[in-house]
């Protein structure tokens, strides 16, 4: 299974972490600034997998940004390999050729997209059209939702004086 | 739906992103952060915040904590969140908390409520928002309050729902399996879903439960096999294929599961060859998700039954993979080597220069890999230059985890195929040298047992040999600054058995040394207490052979300290030799034997001597000694000693009745022992009181630590050397035997093998030949005709035959398979106990039927995806732009363009548009970004300029 994802970015800083497994907040800064320092400074050719504390983190680059997911050992790597892909080919579709600012401003809807890609660590579901079509459900949802409850509570607000 | 990428959180929230994105260091970064918290703090808590305001807290409560920071103070209101009747609200609450809460949280018990309400909405999406929660929060406990509404949901219209409900099911048979073992023929109901997302999932509890009992599943193995067939014949909606292959991560699932099924089991194998067969031939080895499947295809035939011709096909893939240029697909190669040289042992020999590459390349990652695969080929004629590549590495890295793992595989290795006993000394003295702390302790007696029992023959001058060999080679590492206590310990204990014992070295320098090491490493009390008493065997053995002894200054002084030692087992330890000094050499003698660590101490456990003297005691009147068991929930207060044992031995709470004391050695000595302990003045060789102290000091006289050997390790004999190993064969004469062996198999091979040969026989002395044939020739000279004589009885004999038997039948099963499945694959998905699912549809394959219901478009559009990623990087310009690898780049361009090659008519069509659409496809997206940084410049935010790359396309 997967214990934790994490993106960081070259700069070593954090724009997205979910972790499956438990760990305390104390563990979380040490694993981020422990697996920061392993994965930023390999070259360009070496493998896309680093040994970490018995477990396996698959790390691959996108632009400035590096998507890392920490697996057991016993797990296909180069198929975590392709779920991050796959991750990053569903957040393309849903903000049009995403960039890293994508995500650093709408990191709850990465969040969201993420939610419904991998699921207690194993991925759920493997359809990208599938994924995106029920996260656009949710925010058409939302968007109109959104109206009515400003609508909703203005008129209660004003009610009320 | 590029207007969702727009920016909703008010300017606040983009300022606060903008100025932690600028933070030119990690401190200035806390600062924004901690200002941020007092802000959320106050705002949060105020009244009547609106609920989009508190939206936006809650989301930048998530951001401070993924920052590293604390954010507990808001947890409270993200569980509030929950509560809210809009699900725009109710998300992100649920998200904050799913992120904010470990499922041990105190707080998790006032989601429940909001969650089981959830659970009823009749909004299928609230229900999924829930249950992403559910997967996360729900612990042990709280699994009972949630099931029967979970258990409901897997018949929800929505296959979204079903799909987490089962992925939630999963979960808490993680986290408690009792709670959902009743549920088993659920997971199997849901494995005919129509919804191929929803089988998707249930792959993942069905793959934990068949990993925990593989019997109960066999009767799936058809189902399985059938499934499977059918993905990867395409039947599935296209939607599920990626990158040109059918639904490959469900492959990949069920491949795992395949594999668990199939081990040992020659029947249910027999059903899967057809199948794994097609996918190998069908893989496209070209995209790196072809590679993935391909990968997990070896993992499974090397698991499952063996059959000749997949066999062949592993191979073949494996040599594909260690013959590319990337380093993924070989240390996914060397992996799979790992896997499949279990079965068939020669076939690592063919690449063996490629493993040699690997093992020498500059990346951490591949080099651990191939140590992994050398160890699992580790055979007695490569045991010391595998053992030696690994010592060196361990040497050279300085990370904790990975020294120990790799120093206790050295020693496995060392004790199961040591050649010689000298290099196992020599092998454990240079792993305790470099990784000493991290050593288990038991190695560290395993090895001063070795060195005291020698060869185990009748061969004393070898024995002493050994020995002396040892000595020399302690003394010389004793020159060594800073040494890992349990090393010092060996030393201490060797020198003081065997130090003076040949003769060559006079007691004072051996004293003189051990001196030195209790005062060197004076705040280690355990390598003290060894030191002591080594020199009291040293004087000892002085003593007995008549010598005068005088005792060196500095040993004085030490004496003088440790007589007022604060511990005091050091303080014991002093007055002992004290004692022993003062003795004649009779009695020396008979209280330390010299080189008797490993005589069998003979113990009169009935006390007989003592007979004497209970007659007279009680004849004066004393109490006779009532044995423990007669004397009923008495506390005795004379066995004090035998309490304060179990004191030593259980400390903290204890939440159980008190048992009644224990019968022990201790317990049957009459109360008189303790005066006849006192009479003997040296208490080393009482047995009992000796094993009273293994179990209650951890830092044990040197004869305890003998004695306890025997008594721990009597097993590790049969590990141990190689008149264990090769029953039929003597020690002297297995070496050669093998080489024989090596000449006589090699002949028949090719030229390099031959030189290989050479090199391996003559491998000490220097020869011309390159440094990596000579390793390869070390490590794999012999691997096949070692495997031959060594397991001629078991293991590798036993697929060979079995491969030529099995060979005969395949060919007429192969046949018959190809009969039946024409006859039994087209209605339904699975055959077993689902009549209803049958009897709806049996004419219709579910997928099939979701087929239709596809748009043409999607095809498009993925293909879009593709060659728009393939016309970037066809362009030079941008390339420049672009770290990546040209390598993946051409991985991705042959990709499509062997993607349209092979795909069928209709594919083509869709190609050629695409190509066209490819080229304009890419300005839009330019146009894209620039209307993103005009928004975002519009909204002030700045992109800094550390990272000029923020808007780059990640997907390129």
């Amino acid at each position: 299974m997967i214990h934790f994802v994490l993106l960081i970015s070259r700069q070593g800083k954090v724009r997205l972490t979910k972790w499956y497994s438990p760990y305390s907040q104390k563990e979380r800064t040490k694993v981020i600034r422990e697996l920061s320092g392993l994965i930023l400074t390999r070259g360009p050719k070496l493998c896309n997998f680093v040994e970490w504390r018995g477990l396996r983190v698959v790390y691959k680059r996108y632009a400035s940004l590096y998507f890392c997911m920490c697996i057991d050992e016993d797990d296909n790597e180069l198929e975590i390999l392709e779920i991050i892909h796959h991750y990053v080919e569903v957040l393309d579709r849903y903000f049009g050729s995403v960039c890293e600012l994508d995500l650093i401003y709408n990191f709850h809807k990465a969040y969201f997209i993420l939610d419904e890609l991998l699921i207690a660590g194993e991925l759920q579901e493997p359809s990208k059209r599938t994924v995106t079509r029920l996260v656009a459900a949710q925010d058409s949802l939302v968007e109109t939702a959104k109206e009515q409850t400003s609508s909703i509570t203005n008129i209660i607000a004003q009610a009320a004086k | 739906m590029g207007s969702q990428g727009g920016f909703y959180q008010s300017k606040e929230f983009l300022d606060l992103v903008k100025s932690i994105g600028e933070a030119r260091s990690k401190a200035e970064e806390d600062r924004i952060v901690l200002s941020e918290i007092e802000t959320l703090k106050r705002r949060i808590s105020e009244p009547d915040t609106p609920k989009r305001k508190m939206k936006e807290y809650i989301i930048r409560l998530v951001y401070v904590e993924m920052l590293g920071h604390d954010a507990s103070f808001g947890y409270i209101h993200a569980v509030k969140m929950t509560h809210d009747d809009t699900l725009l609200v109710k998300r992100t609450g649920y998200l904050a908390v799913t992120l904010f809460l470990n499922e041990d949280h105190d707080l998790i018990i006032l989601i429940v409520n909001t969650i089981q309400k959830d659970l009823k909405s009749d909004n299928y999406l609230v229900v999924c928002v829930a249950l992403n929660a559910v997967c996360k929060l729900i612990n042990e406990e709280t699994i009972p309050a949630v099931l029967p509404q979970i258990v409901e949901l897997l018949a929800h219209p929505k296959e979204a729902v079903r799909k987490k409900a089962i992925m939630a099911l999963h979960r808490f048979y993680q986290k408690s399996p009792s709670s959902v073992s009743h549920l088993v023929s659920n997971f199997r109901k849901r494995l005919c879903d129509n919804d191929p997302g929803v089988m998707g999932a249930t792959l993942c509890p069905l793959f934990d439960l068949i990993t925990n009992d593989v019997n109960s599943y066999k009767d799936l193995v058809i189902s399985f096999v059938s499934i499977l067939k059918q993905v990867a014949e395409r039947r599935l909606p296209k939607a599920y294929d990626y990158h040109q292959m059918p639904a490959p991560f469900i492959q990949i699932k069920l491949l795992k599961i395949l594999a668990l099924l199939g081990s040992g089991d020659k029947q249910a194998s027999e059903n899967m060859y057809t199948v794994v067969g097609d996918i190998f031939r069908k893989c496209d080895s070209s995209s790196n998700i072809g590679n993935a499947v391909l990968y997990e295809c070896i993992c499974c035939v090397s698991s499952i039954y063996p059959n000749p011709k997949l066999l062949e096909s592993a191979a073949d893939a494996i040599s594909r993979f260690l013959k590319s240029d990337s380093h993924n697909l070989k240390y996914m190669g060397i992996d799979a080597l790992g896997r499949l040289i279990k079965i068939s042992p020669e076939i690592a020999e063919q690449h063996q220069l490629a493993v040699i590459d690997c093992l020498e390349d500059p990346d951490d990652t591949l080099k651990r890999k191939t140590f992994e695969l050398l160890y699992k080929m580790t055979k007695s004629t490569n045991v010391e230059v595998i053992v030696d590549r690994m010592i060196d590495y361990m040497i050279s890295i300085n990370d904790n985890h990975y020294k120990t793992e790799i120093a206790s595989r050295c020693v496995e290795l060392a004790e199961q195929f040591a050649p010689s006993n000298q290099w196992f000394i020599q092998t454990m003295n240079k792993v305790f040298e470099h990784a000493g702390d991290l050593v288990n302790i038991k190695v560290a007696h395993n090895l001063m047992r070795l060195i005291a029992e020698g060869f185990g023959e009748d061969d004393n001058t070898a024995d002493s040999q050994l020995r002396s060999s040892a000595v020399e080679s302690y003394l010389y590492i004793l020159g060594e600054p800073k040494l890992p206590s349990v090393f010092l310990q060996v030393i201490c204990w060797v020198l003081g058995e065997y130090g003076t014992a040949d003769g060559k070295y006079s007691a004072s320098y051996i004293t003189g040394k051990l001196c030195d090491v209790a005062e060197a490493y004076s705040n280690d009390e355990t390598v003290k207490a060894y030191a002591v008493t080594a020199l009291m065997k040293i004087y000892a053995f002085e003593i007995a052979a008549g010598r005068m002894v005088d005792m060196l200054p500095e040993c004085h002084s030490l004496m003088e300290e440790f007589l007022a030692s604060h511990s005091t087992d050091l303080q014991q330890r002093a007055y002992e030799l004290q004692a022993v000094i003062g003795l004649d050499a009779h009695a020396v003698e008979s209280i330390m034997p010299s080189d008797a660590s490993c005589e069998d101490i003979e113990v009169d456990k009935a006390l007989s001597f003592l007979n004497g003297y209970i007659q007279e005691s009680i004849e004066k009147g004393a109490q006779p000694y009532i044995p423990e068991s007669e004397r009923s929930g008495m506390l005795n207060i004379s066995n004090f000693r035998n309490q304060d044992h179990h004191e030593a031995s259980s400390h903290g709470l204890r939440f159980e009745a008190y048992e009644l004391p224990k019968q022990t050695v201790q317990a049957r000595i009459p109360p008189a022992s303790l005066a006849s302990t006192e009479l003997v003045p040296v208490p080393e060789p009482v047995y009992p009181r000796e094993s009273y102290q293994t179990t209650t000091v951890p830092s044990v006289s040197s004869d305890a630590a003998s004695t306890e050997l025997k008594l721990r390790l009597d097993g590790v004999q049969k590990k141990w050397g190689r008149q264990t190993h090769f029953p039929s064969t003597s020690t002297s004469n297995s070496t050669s035997q093998k080489t024989v062996n090596g000449i006589t198999q090699v002949d028949g091979s090719n030229t390099a093998n031959s030189r290989t040969r050479e090199t391996y026989d003559s491998r000490k002395q220097v020869e011309i030949s390159p440094e990596k044939q000579k390793l390869a020739a070390s490590l794999f000279g012999g691997p096949s005709k070692t495997e031959k004589k060594s397991a001629t009885g078991h293991k590798s004999s036993k697929p060979s035959s079995h491969m030529v038997k099995s060979h005969a039948p395949k060919s007429s099963m192969e046949v018959a398979s190809e009969k039946t499945s024409p006859v039994q694959q087209p209605p339904d998905l699975l055959d077993f106990g689902e009549p209803t699912v049958k009897s709806t549809a049996p004419s219709l394959d579910p997928f099939k039927d979701l087929e239709g219901l596809l748009e043409p478009t999607t095809q498009v559009s993925s293909a879009v995806n593709h060659s728009s990623t393939a016309a970037v990087t066809k362009s030079p310009d941008i390339m420049g732009l672009y770290t990546e690898t040209p390598a993946g780049a051409h991985h991705k361009d042959s990709d499509i363009l062997s993607g349209l090659s092979n795909s069928p008519m209709t594919n083509m069509v869709g190609g050629t548009t695409t190509m066209q659409v490819a080229q304009t496809s890419k300005s839009p997206n330019l146009k894209d970004s620039l209307e993103k940084d005009a928004l975002v410049r519009q909204m002030g935010v700045t992109p800094s300029s550390q990272n000029p790359n923020l808007f780059k396309d990640l997907l390129g």
